[in-house]
């Protein structure tokens, strides 16, 4: 390789540290992560994960979570999947999208058992995945024990 | 025999998003839960689908980690009318459905 090549290397890797620090929000060993992603990295953006910052209790939390996609055929998001880590089943849903879906957004009531940051991990049509993390303050858990 | 509440949005017109919202009832049991010292099973709703027209249009898997009466709203690209077919499945492989009507002018 030349010098001139080797000094160029680092300016072709310029697009995607744009794209932010990648596996900001995940491991890409979890093996919940991996089951997806097959180790490949998670960048941030493109997932928005809406929780309110602090709630009462745990037990029915509000969640919306959107990707931005055109949603076409070429183009669109195929799945989104919900990690909890401090809920006693970490893997809390995966939703499944297509072009069909004309957006990719869903809204559903989730529980959590104690104040933590939920993880959302997109997959795109391109074999893309991104993600958004969310930290909530919940004041009462959803009841693990007791109750 | 779990019931739900699905709502669809009137006067849709070819190409439109229709926002679907659907309720189902089902107390989705965590296991963690006990009912006079004796632990209730665990038993959620793991598997939904929605169809529009025999073709899937939405599916999810979800969990224990949602809470009771499961509610999902999510969208559908409304090119044609047809039935909205929904079908679950829980941990006590006990099957549910429920059907709406979506009207595209």
């Amino acid at each position: 390789m030349k010098r001139r090549e080797f000094v160029a290397l680092p300016l072709l890797a310029l697009p995607f540290a744009a794209a932010g620090q990648e596996n900001a929000h995940v491991s890409t060993t979890d093996p919940l992560v991996y089951a997806f992603t097959k180790g490949r990295s998670v960048y941030p953006g493109k997932v928005k994960l809406e929780l309110p910052q602090v709630a009462e209790n745990g037990h029915s939390v509000p969640m919306t979570l959107r990707v931005e996609s055109p949603m076409t055929r070429a183009e669109h998001v195929r799945l989104v999947f919900l990690i909890a880590d401090k809920n006693p089943q970490r893997d809390l849903a995966v939703f499944y999208f297509g072009p069909h879906s004309g957006r990719a957004e869903v809204s559903s009531r989730i529980r959590l058992n104690g104040t933590q940051r939920v993880v959302a991990v997109a997959e795109l049509s391109d074999g893309s995945f991104w993600s958004d993390a969310a930290q909530i303050q919940v004041l009462e858990a959803a009841c693990t024990e007791g109750g | 025999m779990a019931l739900a509440r699905i709502q669809v949005p009137e006067g849709l017109r070819r190409g439109e998003l229709a926002e679907i919202r659907v309720i189902i009832q089902h107390a989705m049991e965590t296991g963690f839960r006990r009912e006079r010292g004796e632990r209730i099973q665990r038993n959620a709703i793991h598997s939904l689908t929605c169809k529009l027209n025999g073709e899937i249009v939405f599916r999810a898997t979800l969990s224990a980690g949602v809470a009771a009466n499961p509610y999902l709203r999510f969208f559908i690209r409304a090119e044609r009318s047809g039935e909205l077919e929904f079908w679950w499945l829980d941990d006590e492989d006990v099957e549910g459905t429920a059907k709406a009507r979506l009207a595209v002018a």
